[in-house]
């Protein structure tokens, strides 16, 4: 199997970092190679996040730093204006549709809108956003076995977070296409 | 066996030197290394050893003299323009052949530059920027699981020859993740036990002899023996520390040269390239000194340029022109600042250099 590249943007707060690092957690478990690499600067609640996840399957990872992606998450406006031009053509960009009302000027790649925000609220919490845009994104990227994710999900929301595991599977399989 | 972990590169350095078996740390923050005196502060006290922050980078690294001189083992980290604030005491470590494990995450300078990713620090390093006849051992890991085996390692490198260790990773590295195997946690010395481990340390030693840590040697003849002395020491250290990884130069057409991080990116660009049927080389050098100079003459007369890939505006390329010896074009693609090349660009830049010596 061929090197995954993916990208994730969005806000801080809006879980971009945690998204890749679920993923990244999820193709370890498999016995998968992976990066993690996450933008850095002067942090500041709202500023922008994002963070470049490579995935291989047989080989170590060449290299954490990428040139095109083969799926873009954007979170935001600002995300999808900077980096739609990072989707490798061919490949996928996640857009929130919850907060991103406008729609990428390329048509050489599949777009997906995702209402990350709306299906979150219905579900009865906001911050599972970043977990629907992951299940959004593995439906139609098969990048690493969903019992991965399930296995990341166990070890985060346990004791005192356990509360939390139900809604977040829910979360996982809410986007329907 | 342990399994495999995820980390980010900042902790995995910090576990991999305690499972090394240091318990002392003297550092100060600096970005993009905070993550290492968070982690030791927390870790060490539970782990029977002492953190403690220092006023400044000055301090840091003369409190690890003095820890290091009564035999602990002791680690300090720091990034660049902070690393530069500690020479001085790098220069002592050296003359009083104090071991002490350094670890720089470099970002990009001049001055305070920037806290992104940089290599410009390949001089300060190497070469050293404190006064006096010495060296120091460097390396630079390409993954942090490499960096996880040195970090391990170094705290015995720099035991067995009673001198500093240096090993160099970038901005990148400390703030990514990857899987990593921790090795098996080494015994650490007790204080008890360092009067045996090592006789030349001020343990309070009950034996009745006196040991004496110093730098200071007023008088030359003594000071001449002492130095002809390290250098002795050093000659024995570049036999038996030199580390390379060289991949592909039998056939190539052109061989990168590039460490840390840039040395994943040249293996990217090495694909990149066999798709456009161009065969490329890797010489990466893990040790930086001592410099594995020998590797150069493994390439083959087939190829056309030699190419280092960097983020300093050439630091390295003195150390490969005394190892290509005029053989074959030398060549540099960089970008400085804290930005950083992509694979794409170092294909494209190679393309041209190709064209350009053919």
């Amino acid at each position: 199997m061929a090197t995954t590249k993916l990208f994730f943007a969005g806000s801080g707060g809006q879980g971009v970092l945690t998204m890749g690092q679920m993923l990244t957690y999820a193709a370890m478990y498999a016995d998968m190679n992976a990066t993690w690499l996450p933008s850095y600067g002067p942090e500041m609640r709202g500023g922008t996040a994002n963070c470049t996840v490579v995935i291989s399957p047989d080989k170590p990872v060449s290299c954490p730093l990428i040139y095109e992606a083969d799926d873009v998450v954007v979170m935001n406006l600002p995300s999808l204006t900077k980096f739609e031009s990072l989707v490798k053509p061919g490949g996928n960009l996640f857009v929130n549709s919850s907060l991103i009302d406008q729609k990428p000027t390329r048509d050489d790649i599949n777009v997906y809108y995702v209402p990350a925000n709306d299906i979150a609220m219905k579900l009865g919490n906001a911050r599972t956003a970043n977990v629907v845009m992951l299940g959004a994104l593995v439906s139609v990227a098969p990048v690493v076995p969903v019992e991965m994710i399930y296995k990341i999900m166990e070890k985060t929301f346990s004791g005192r977070k356990a509360h939390l595991l139900d809604i977040n599977k829910q979360a996982f399989h809410a986007w329907k296409g | 066996m342990s399994e495999k972990v995820l980390m980010k590169g900042n902790e995995a350095f910090a576990e991999a030197v305690i499972r090394g078996g240091v318990r002392f740390y003297f550092g100060y923050p600096i970005t993009p290394q905070s993550e290492i005196p968070e982690f030791m502060s927390r870790e060490l006290p539970k782990r029977g050893g002492r953190f403690l922050q220092a006023e400044s980078e000055l301090g840091a690294i003369n409190m690890a003299y003095g820890c290091g001189a009564a035999g602990g083992q002791c680690f300090i980290s720091s990034s660049s323009p902070g690393i530069a604030l500690m020479q001085e005491g790098m220069s002592f470590l050296c003359g009083a052949e104090v071991p002490v494990t350094l670890l720089n995450v470099s970002r990009g300078g001049p001055g305070i530059g920037s806290i992104q990713p940089g290599q410009a620090d390949y001089n300060q390093v190497t070469r050293g920027g404190g006064n006096g006849d010495y060296r120091i051992p460097v390396f630079a890991p390409a993954s942090i699981q490499e960096a996880v085996d040195i970090l391990y390692e170094a705290p015995s490198i720099a035991d067995r020859y009673r001198n500093p260790v240096m090993v160099l990773a970038d901005g990148l590295m400390g703030q990514m993740m990857e899987p990593v195997m921790l090795p098996e946690e080494k015994h650490a010395f007790t204080s008890e036990e360092i009067s045996t481990a090592k006789p030349w340390a001020i343990s309070g030693s009950k034996k009745g002899t006196r040991s004496v840590v110093k730098s200071l040697r007023l008088q030359p003849e003594v000071l001449e023996e002492h130095v002809e002395h390290l250098f002795e020491k050093y000659a024995v250290m570049e036999k038996e520390l030199e580390r390379v990884e060289c991949e592909g130069l039998e056939d190539a057409e052109v061989v990168f040269v590039a460490f840390g991080t840039m040395a994943r990116l040249a293996r990217e660009a090495m694909e990149l390239l066999e798709a456009r049927g161009i065969k490329a080389g890797l010489i990466r050098p893990i040790s930086l000194w001592p410099y594995p100079y020998s590797a150069f003459d493994r390439i083959s007369p087939r190829t056309k340029a030699v190419v280092s890939v960097e983020l300093s505006m050439g630091q390295m390329l003195q150390d490969i022109n005394l190892g290509v010896k005029d053989r074959v074009p030398v060549r540099l693609i960089h970008r400085v600042g804290g930005m950083l090349p992509t694979s794409i660009e170092v294909v494209e830049k190679t393309m041209k250099i190709l064209e350009e010596v053919r």
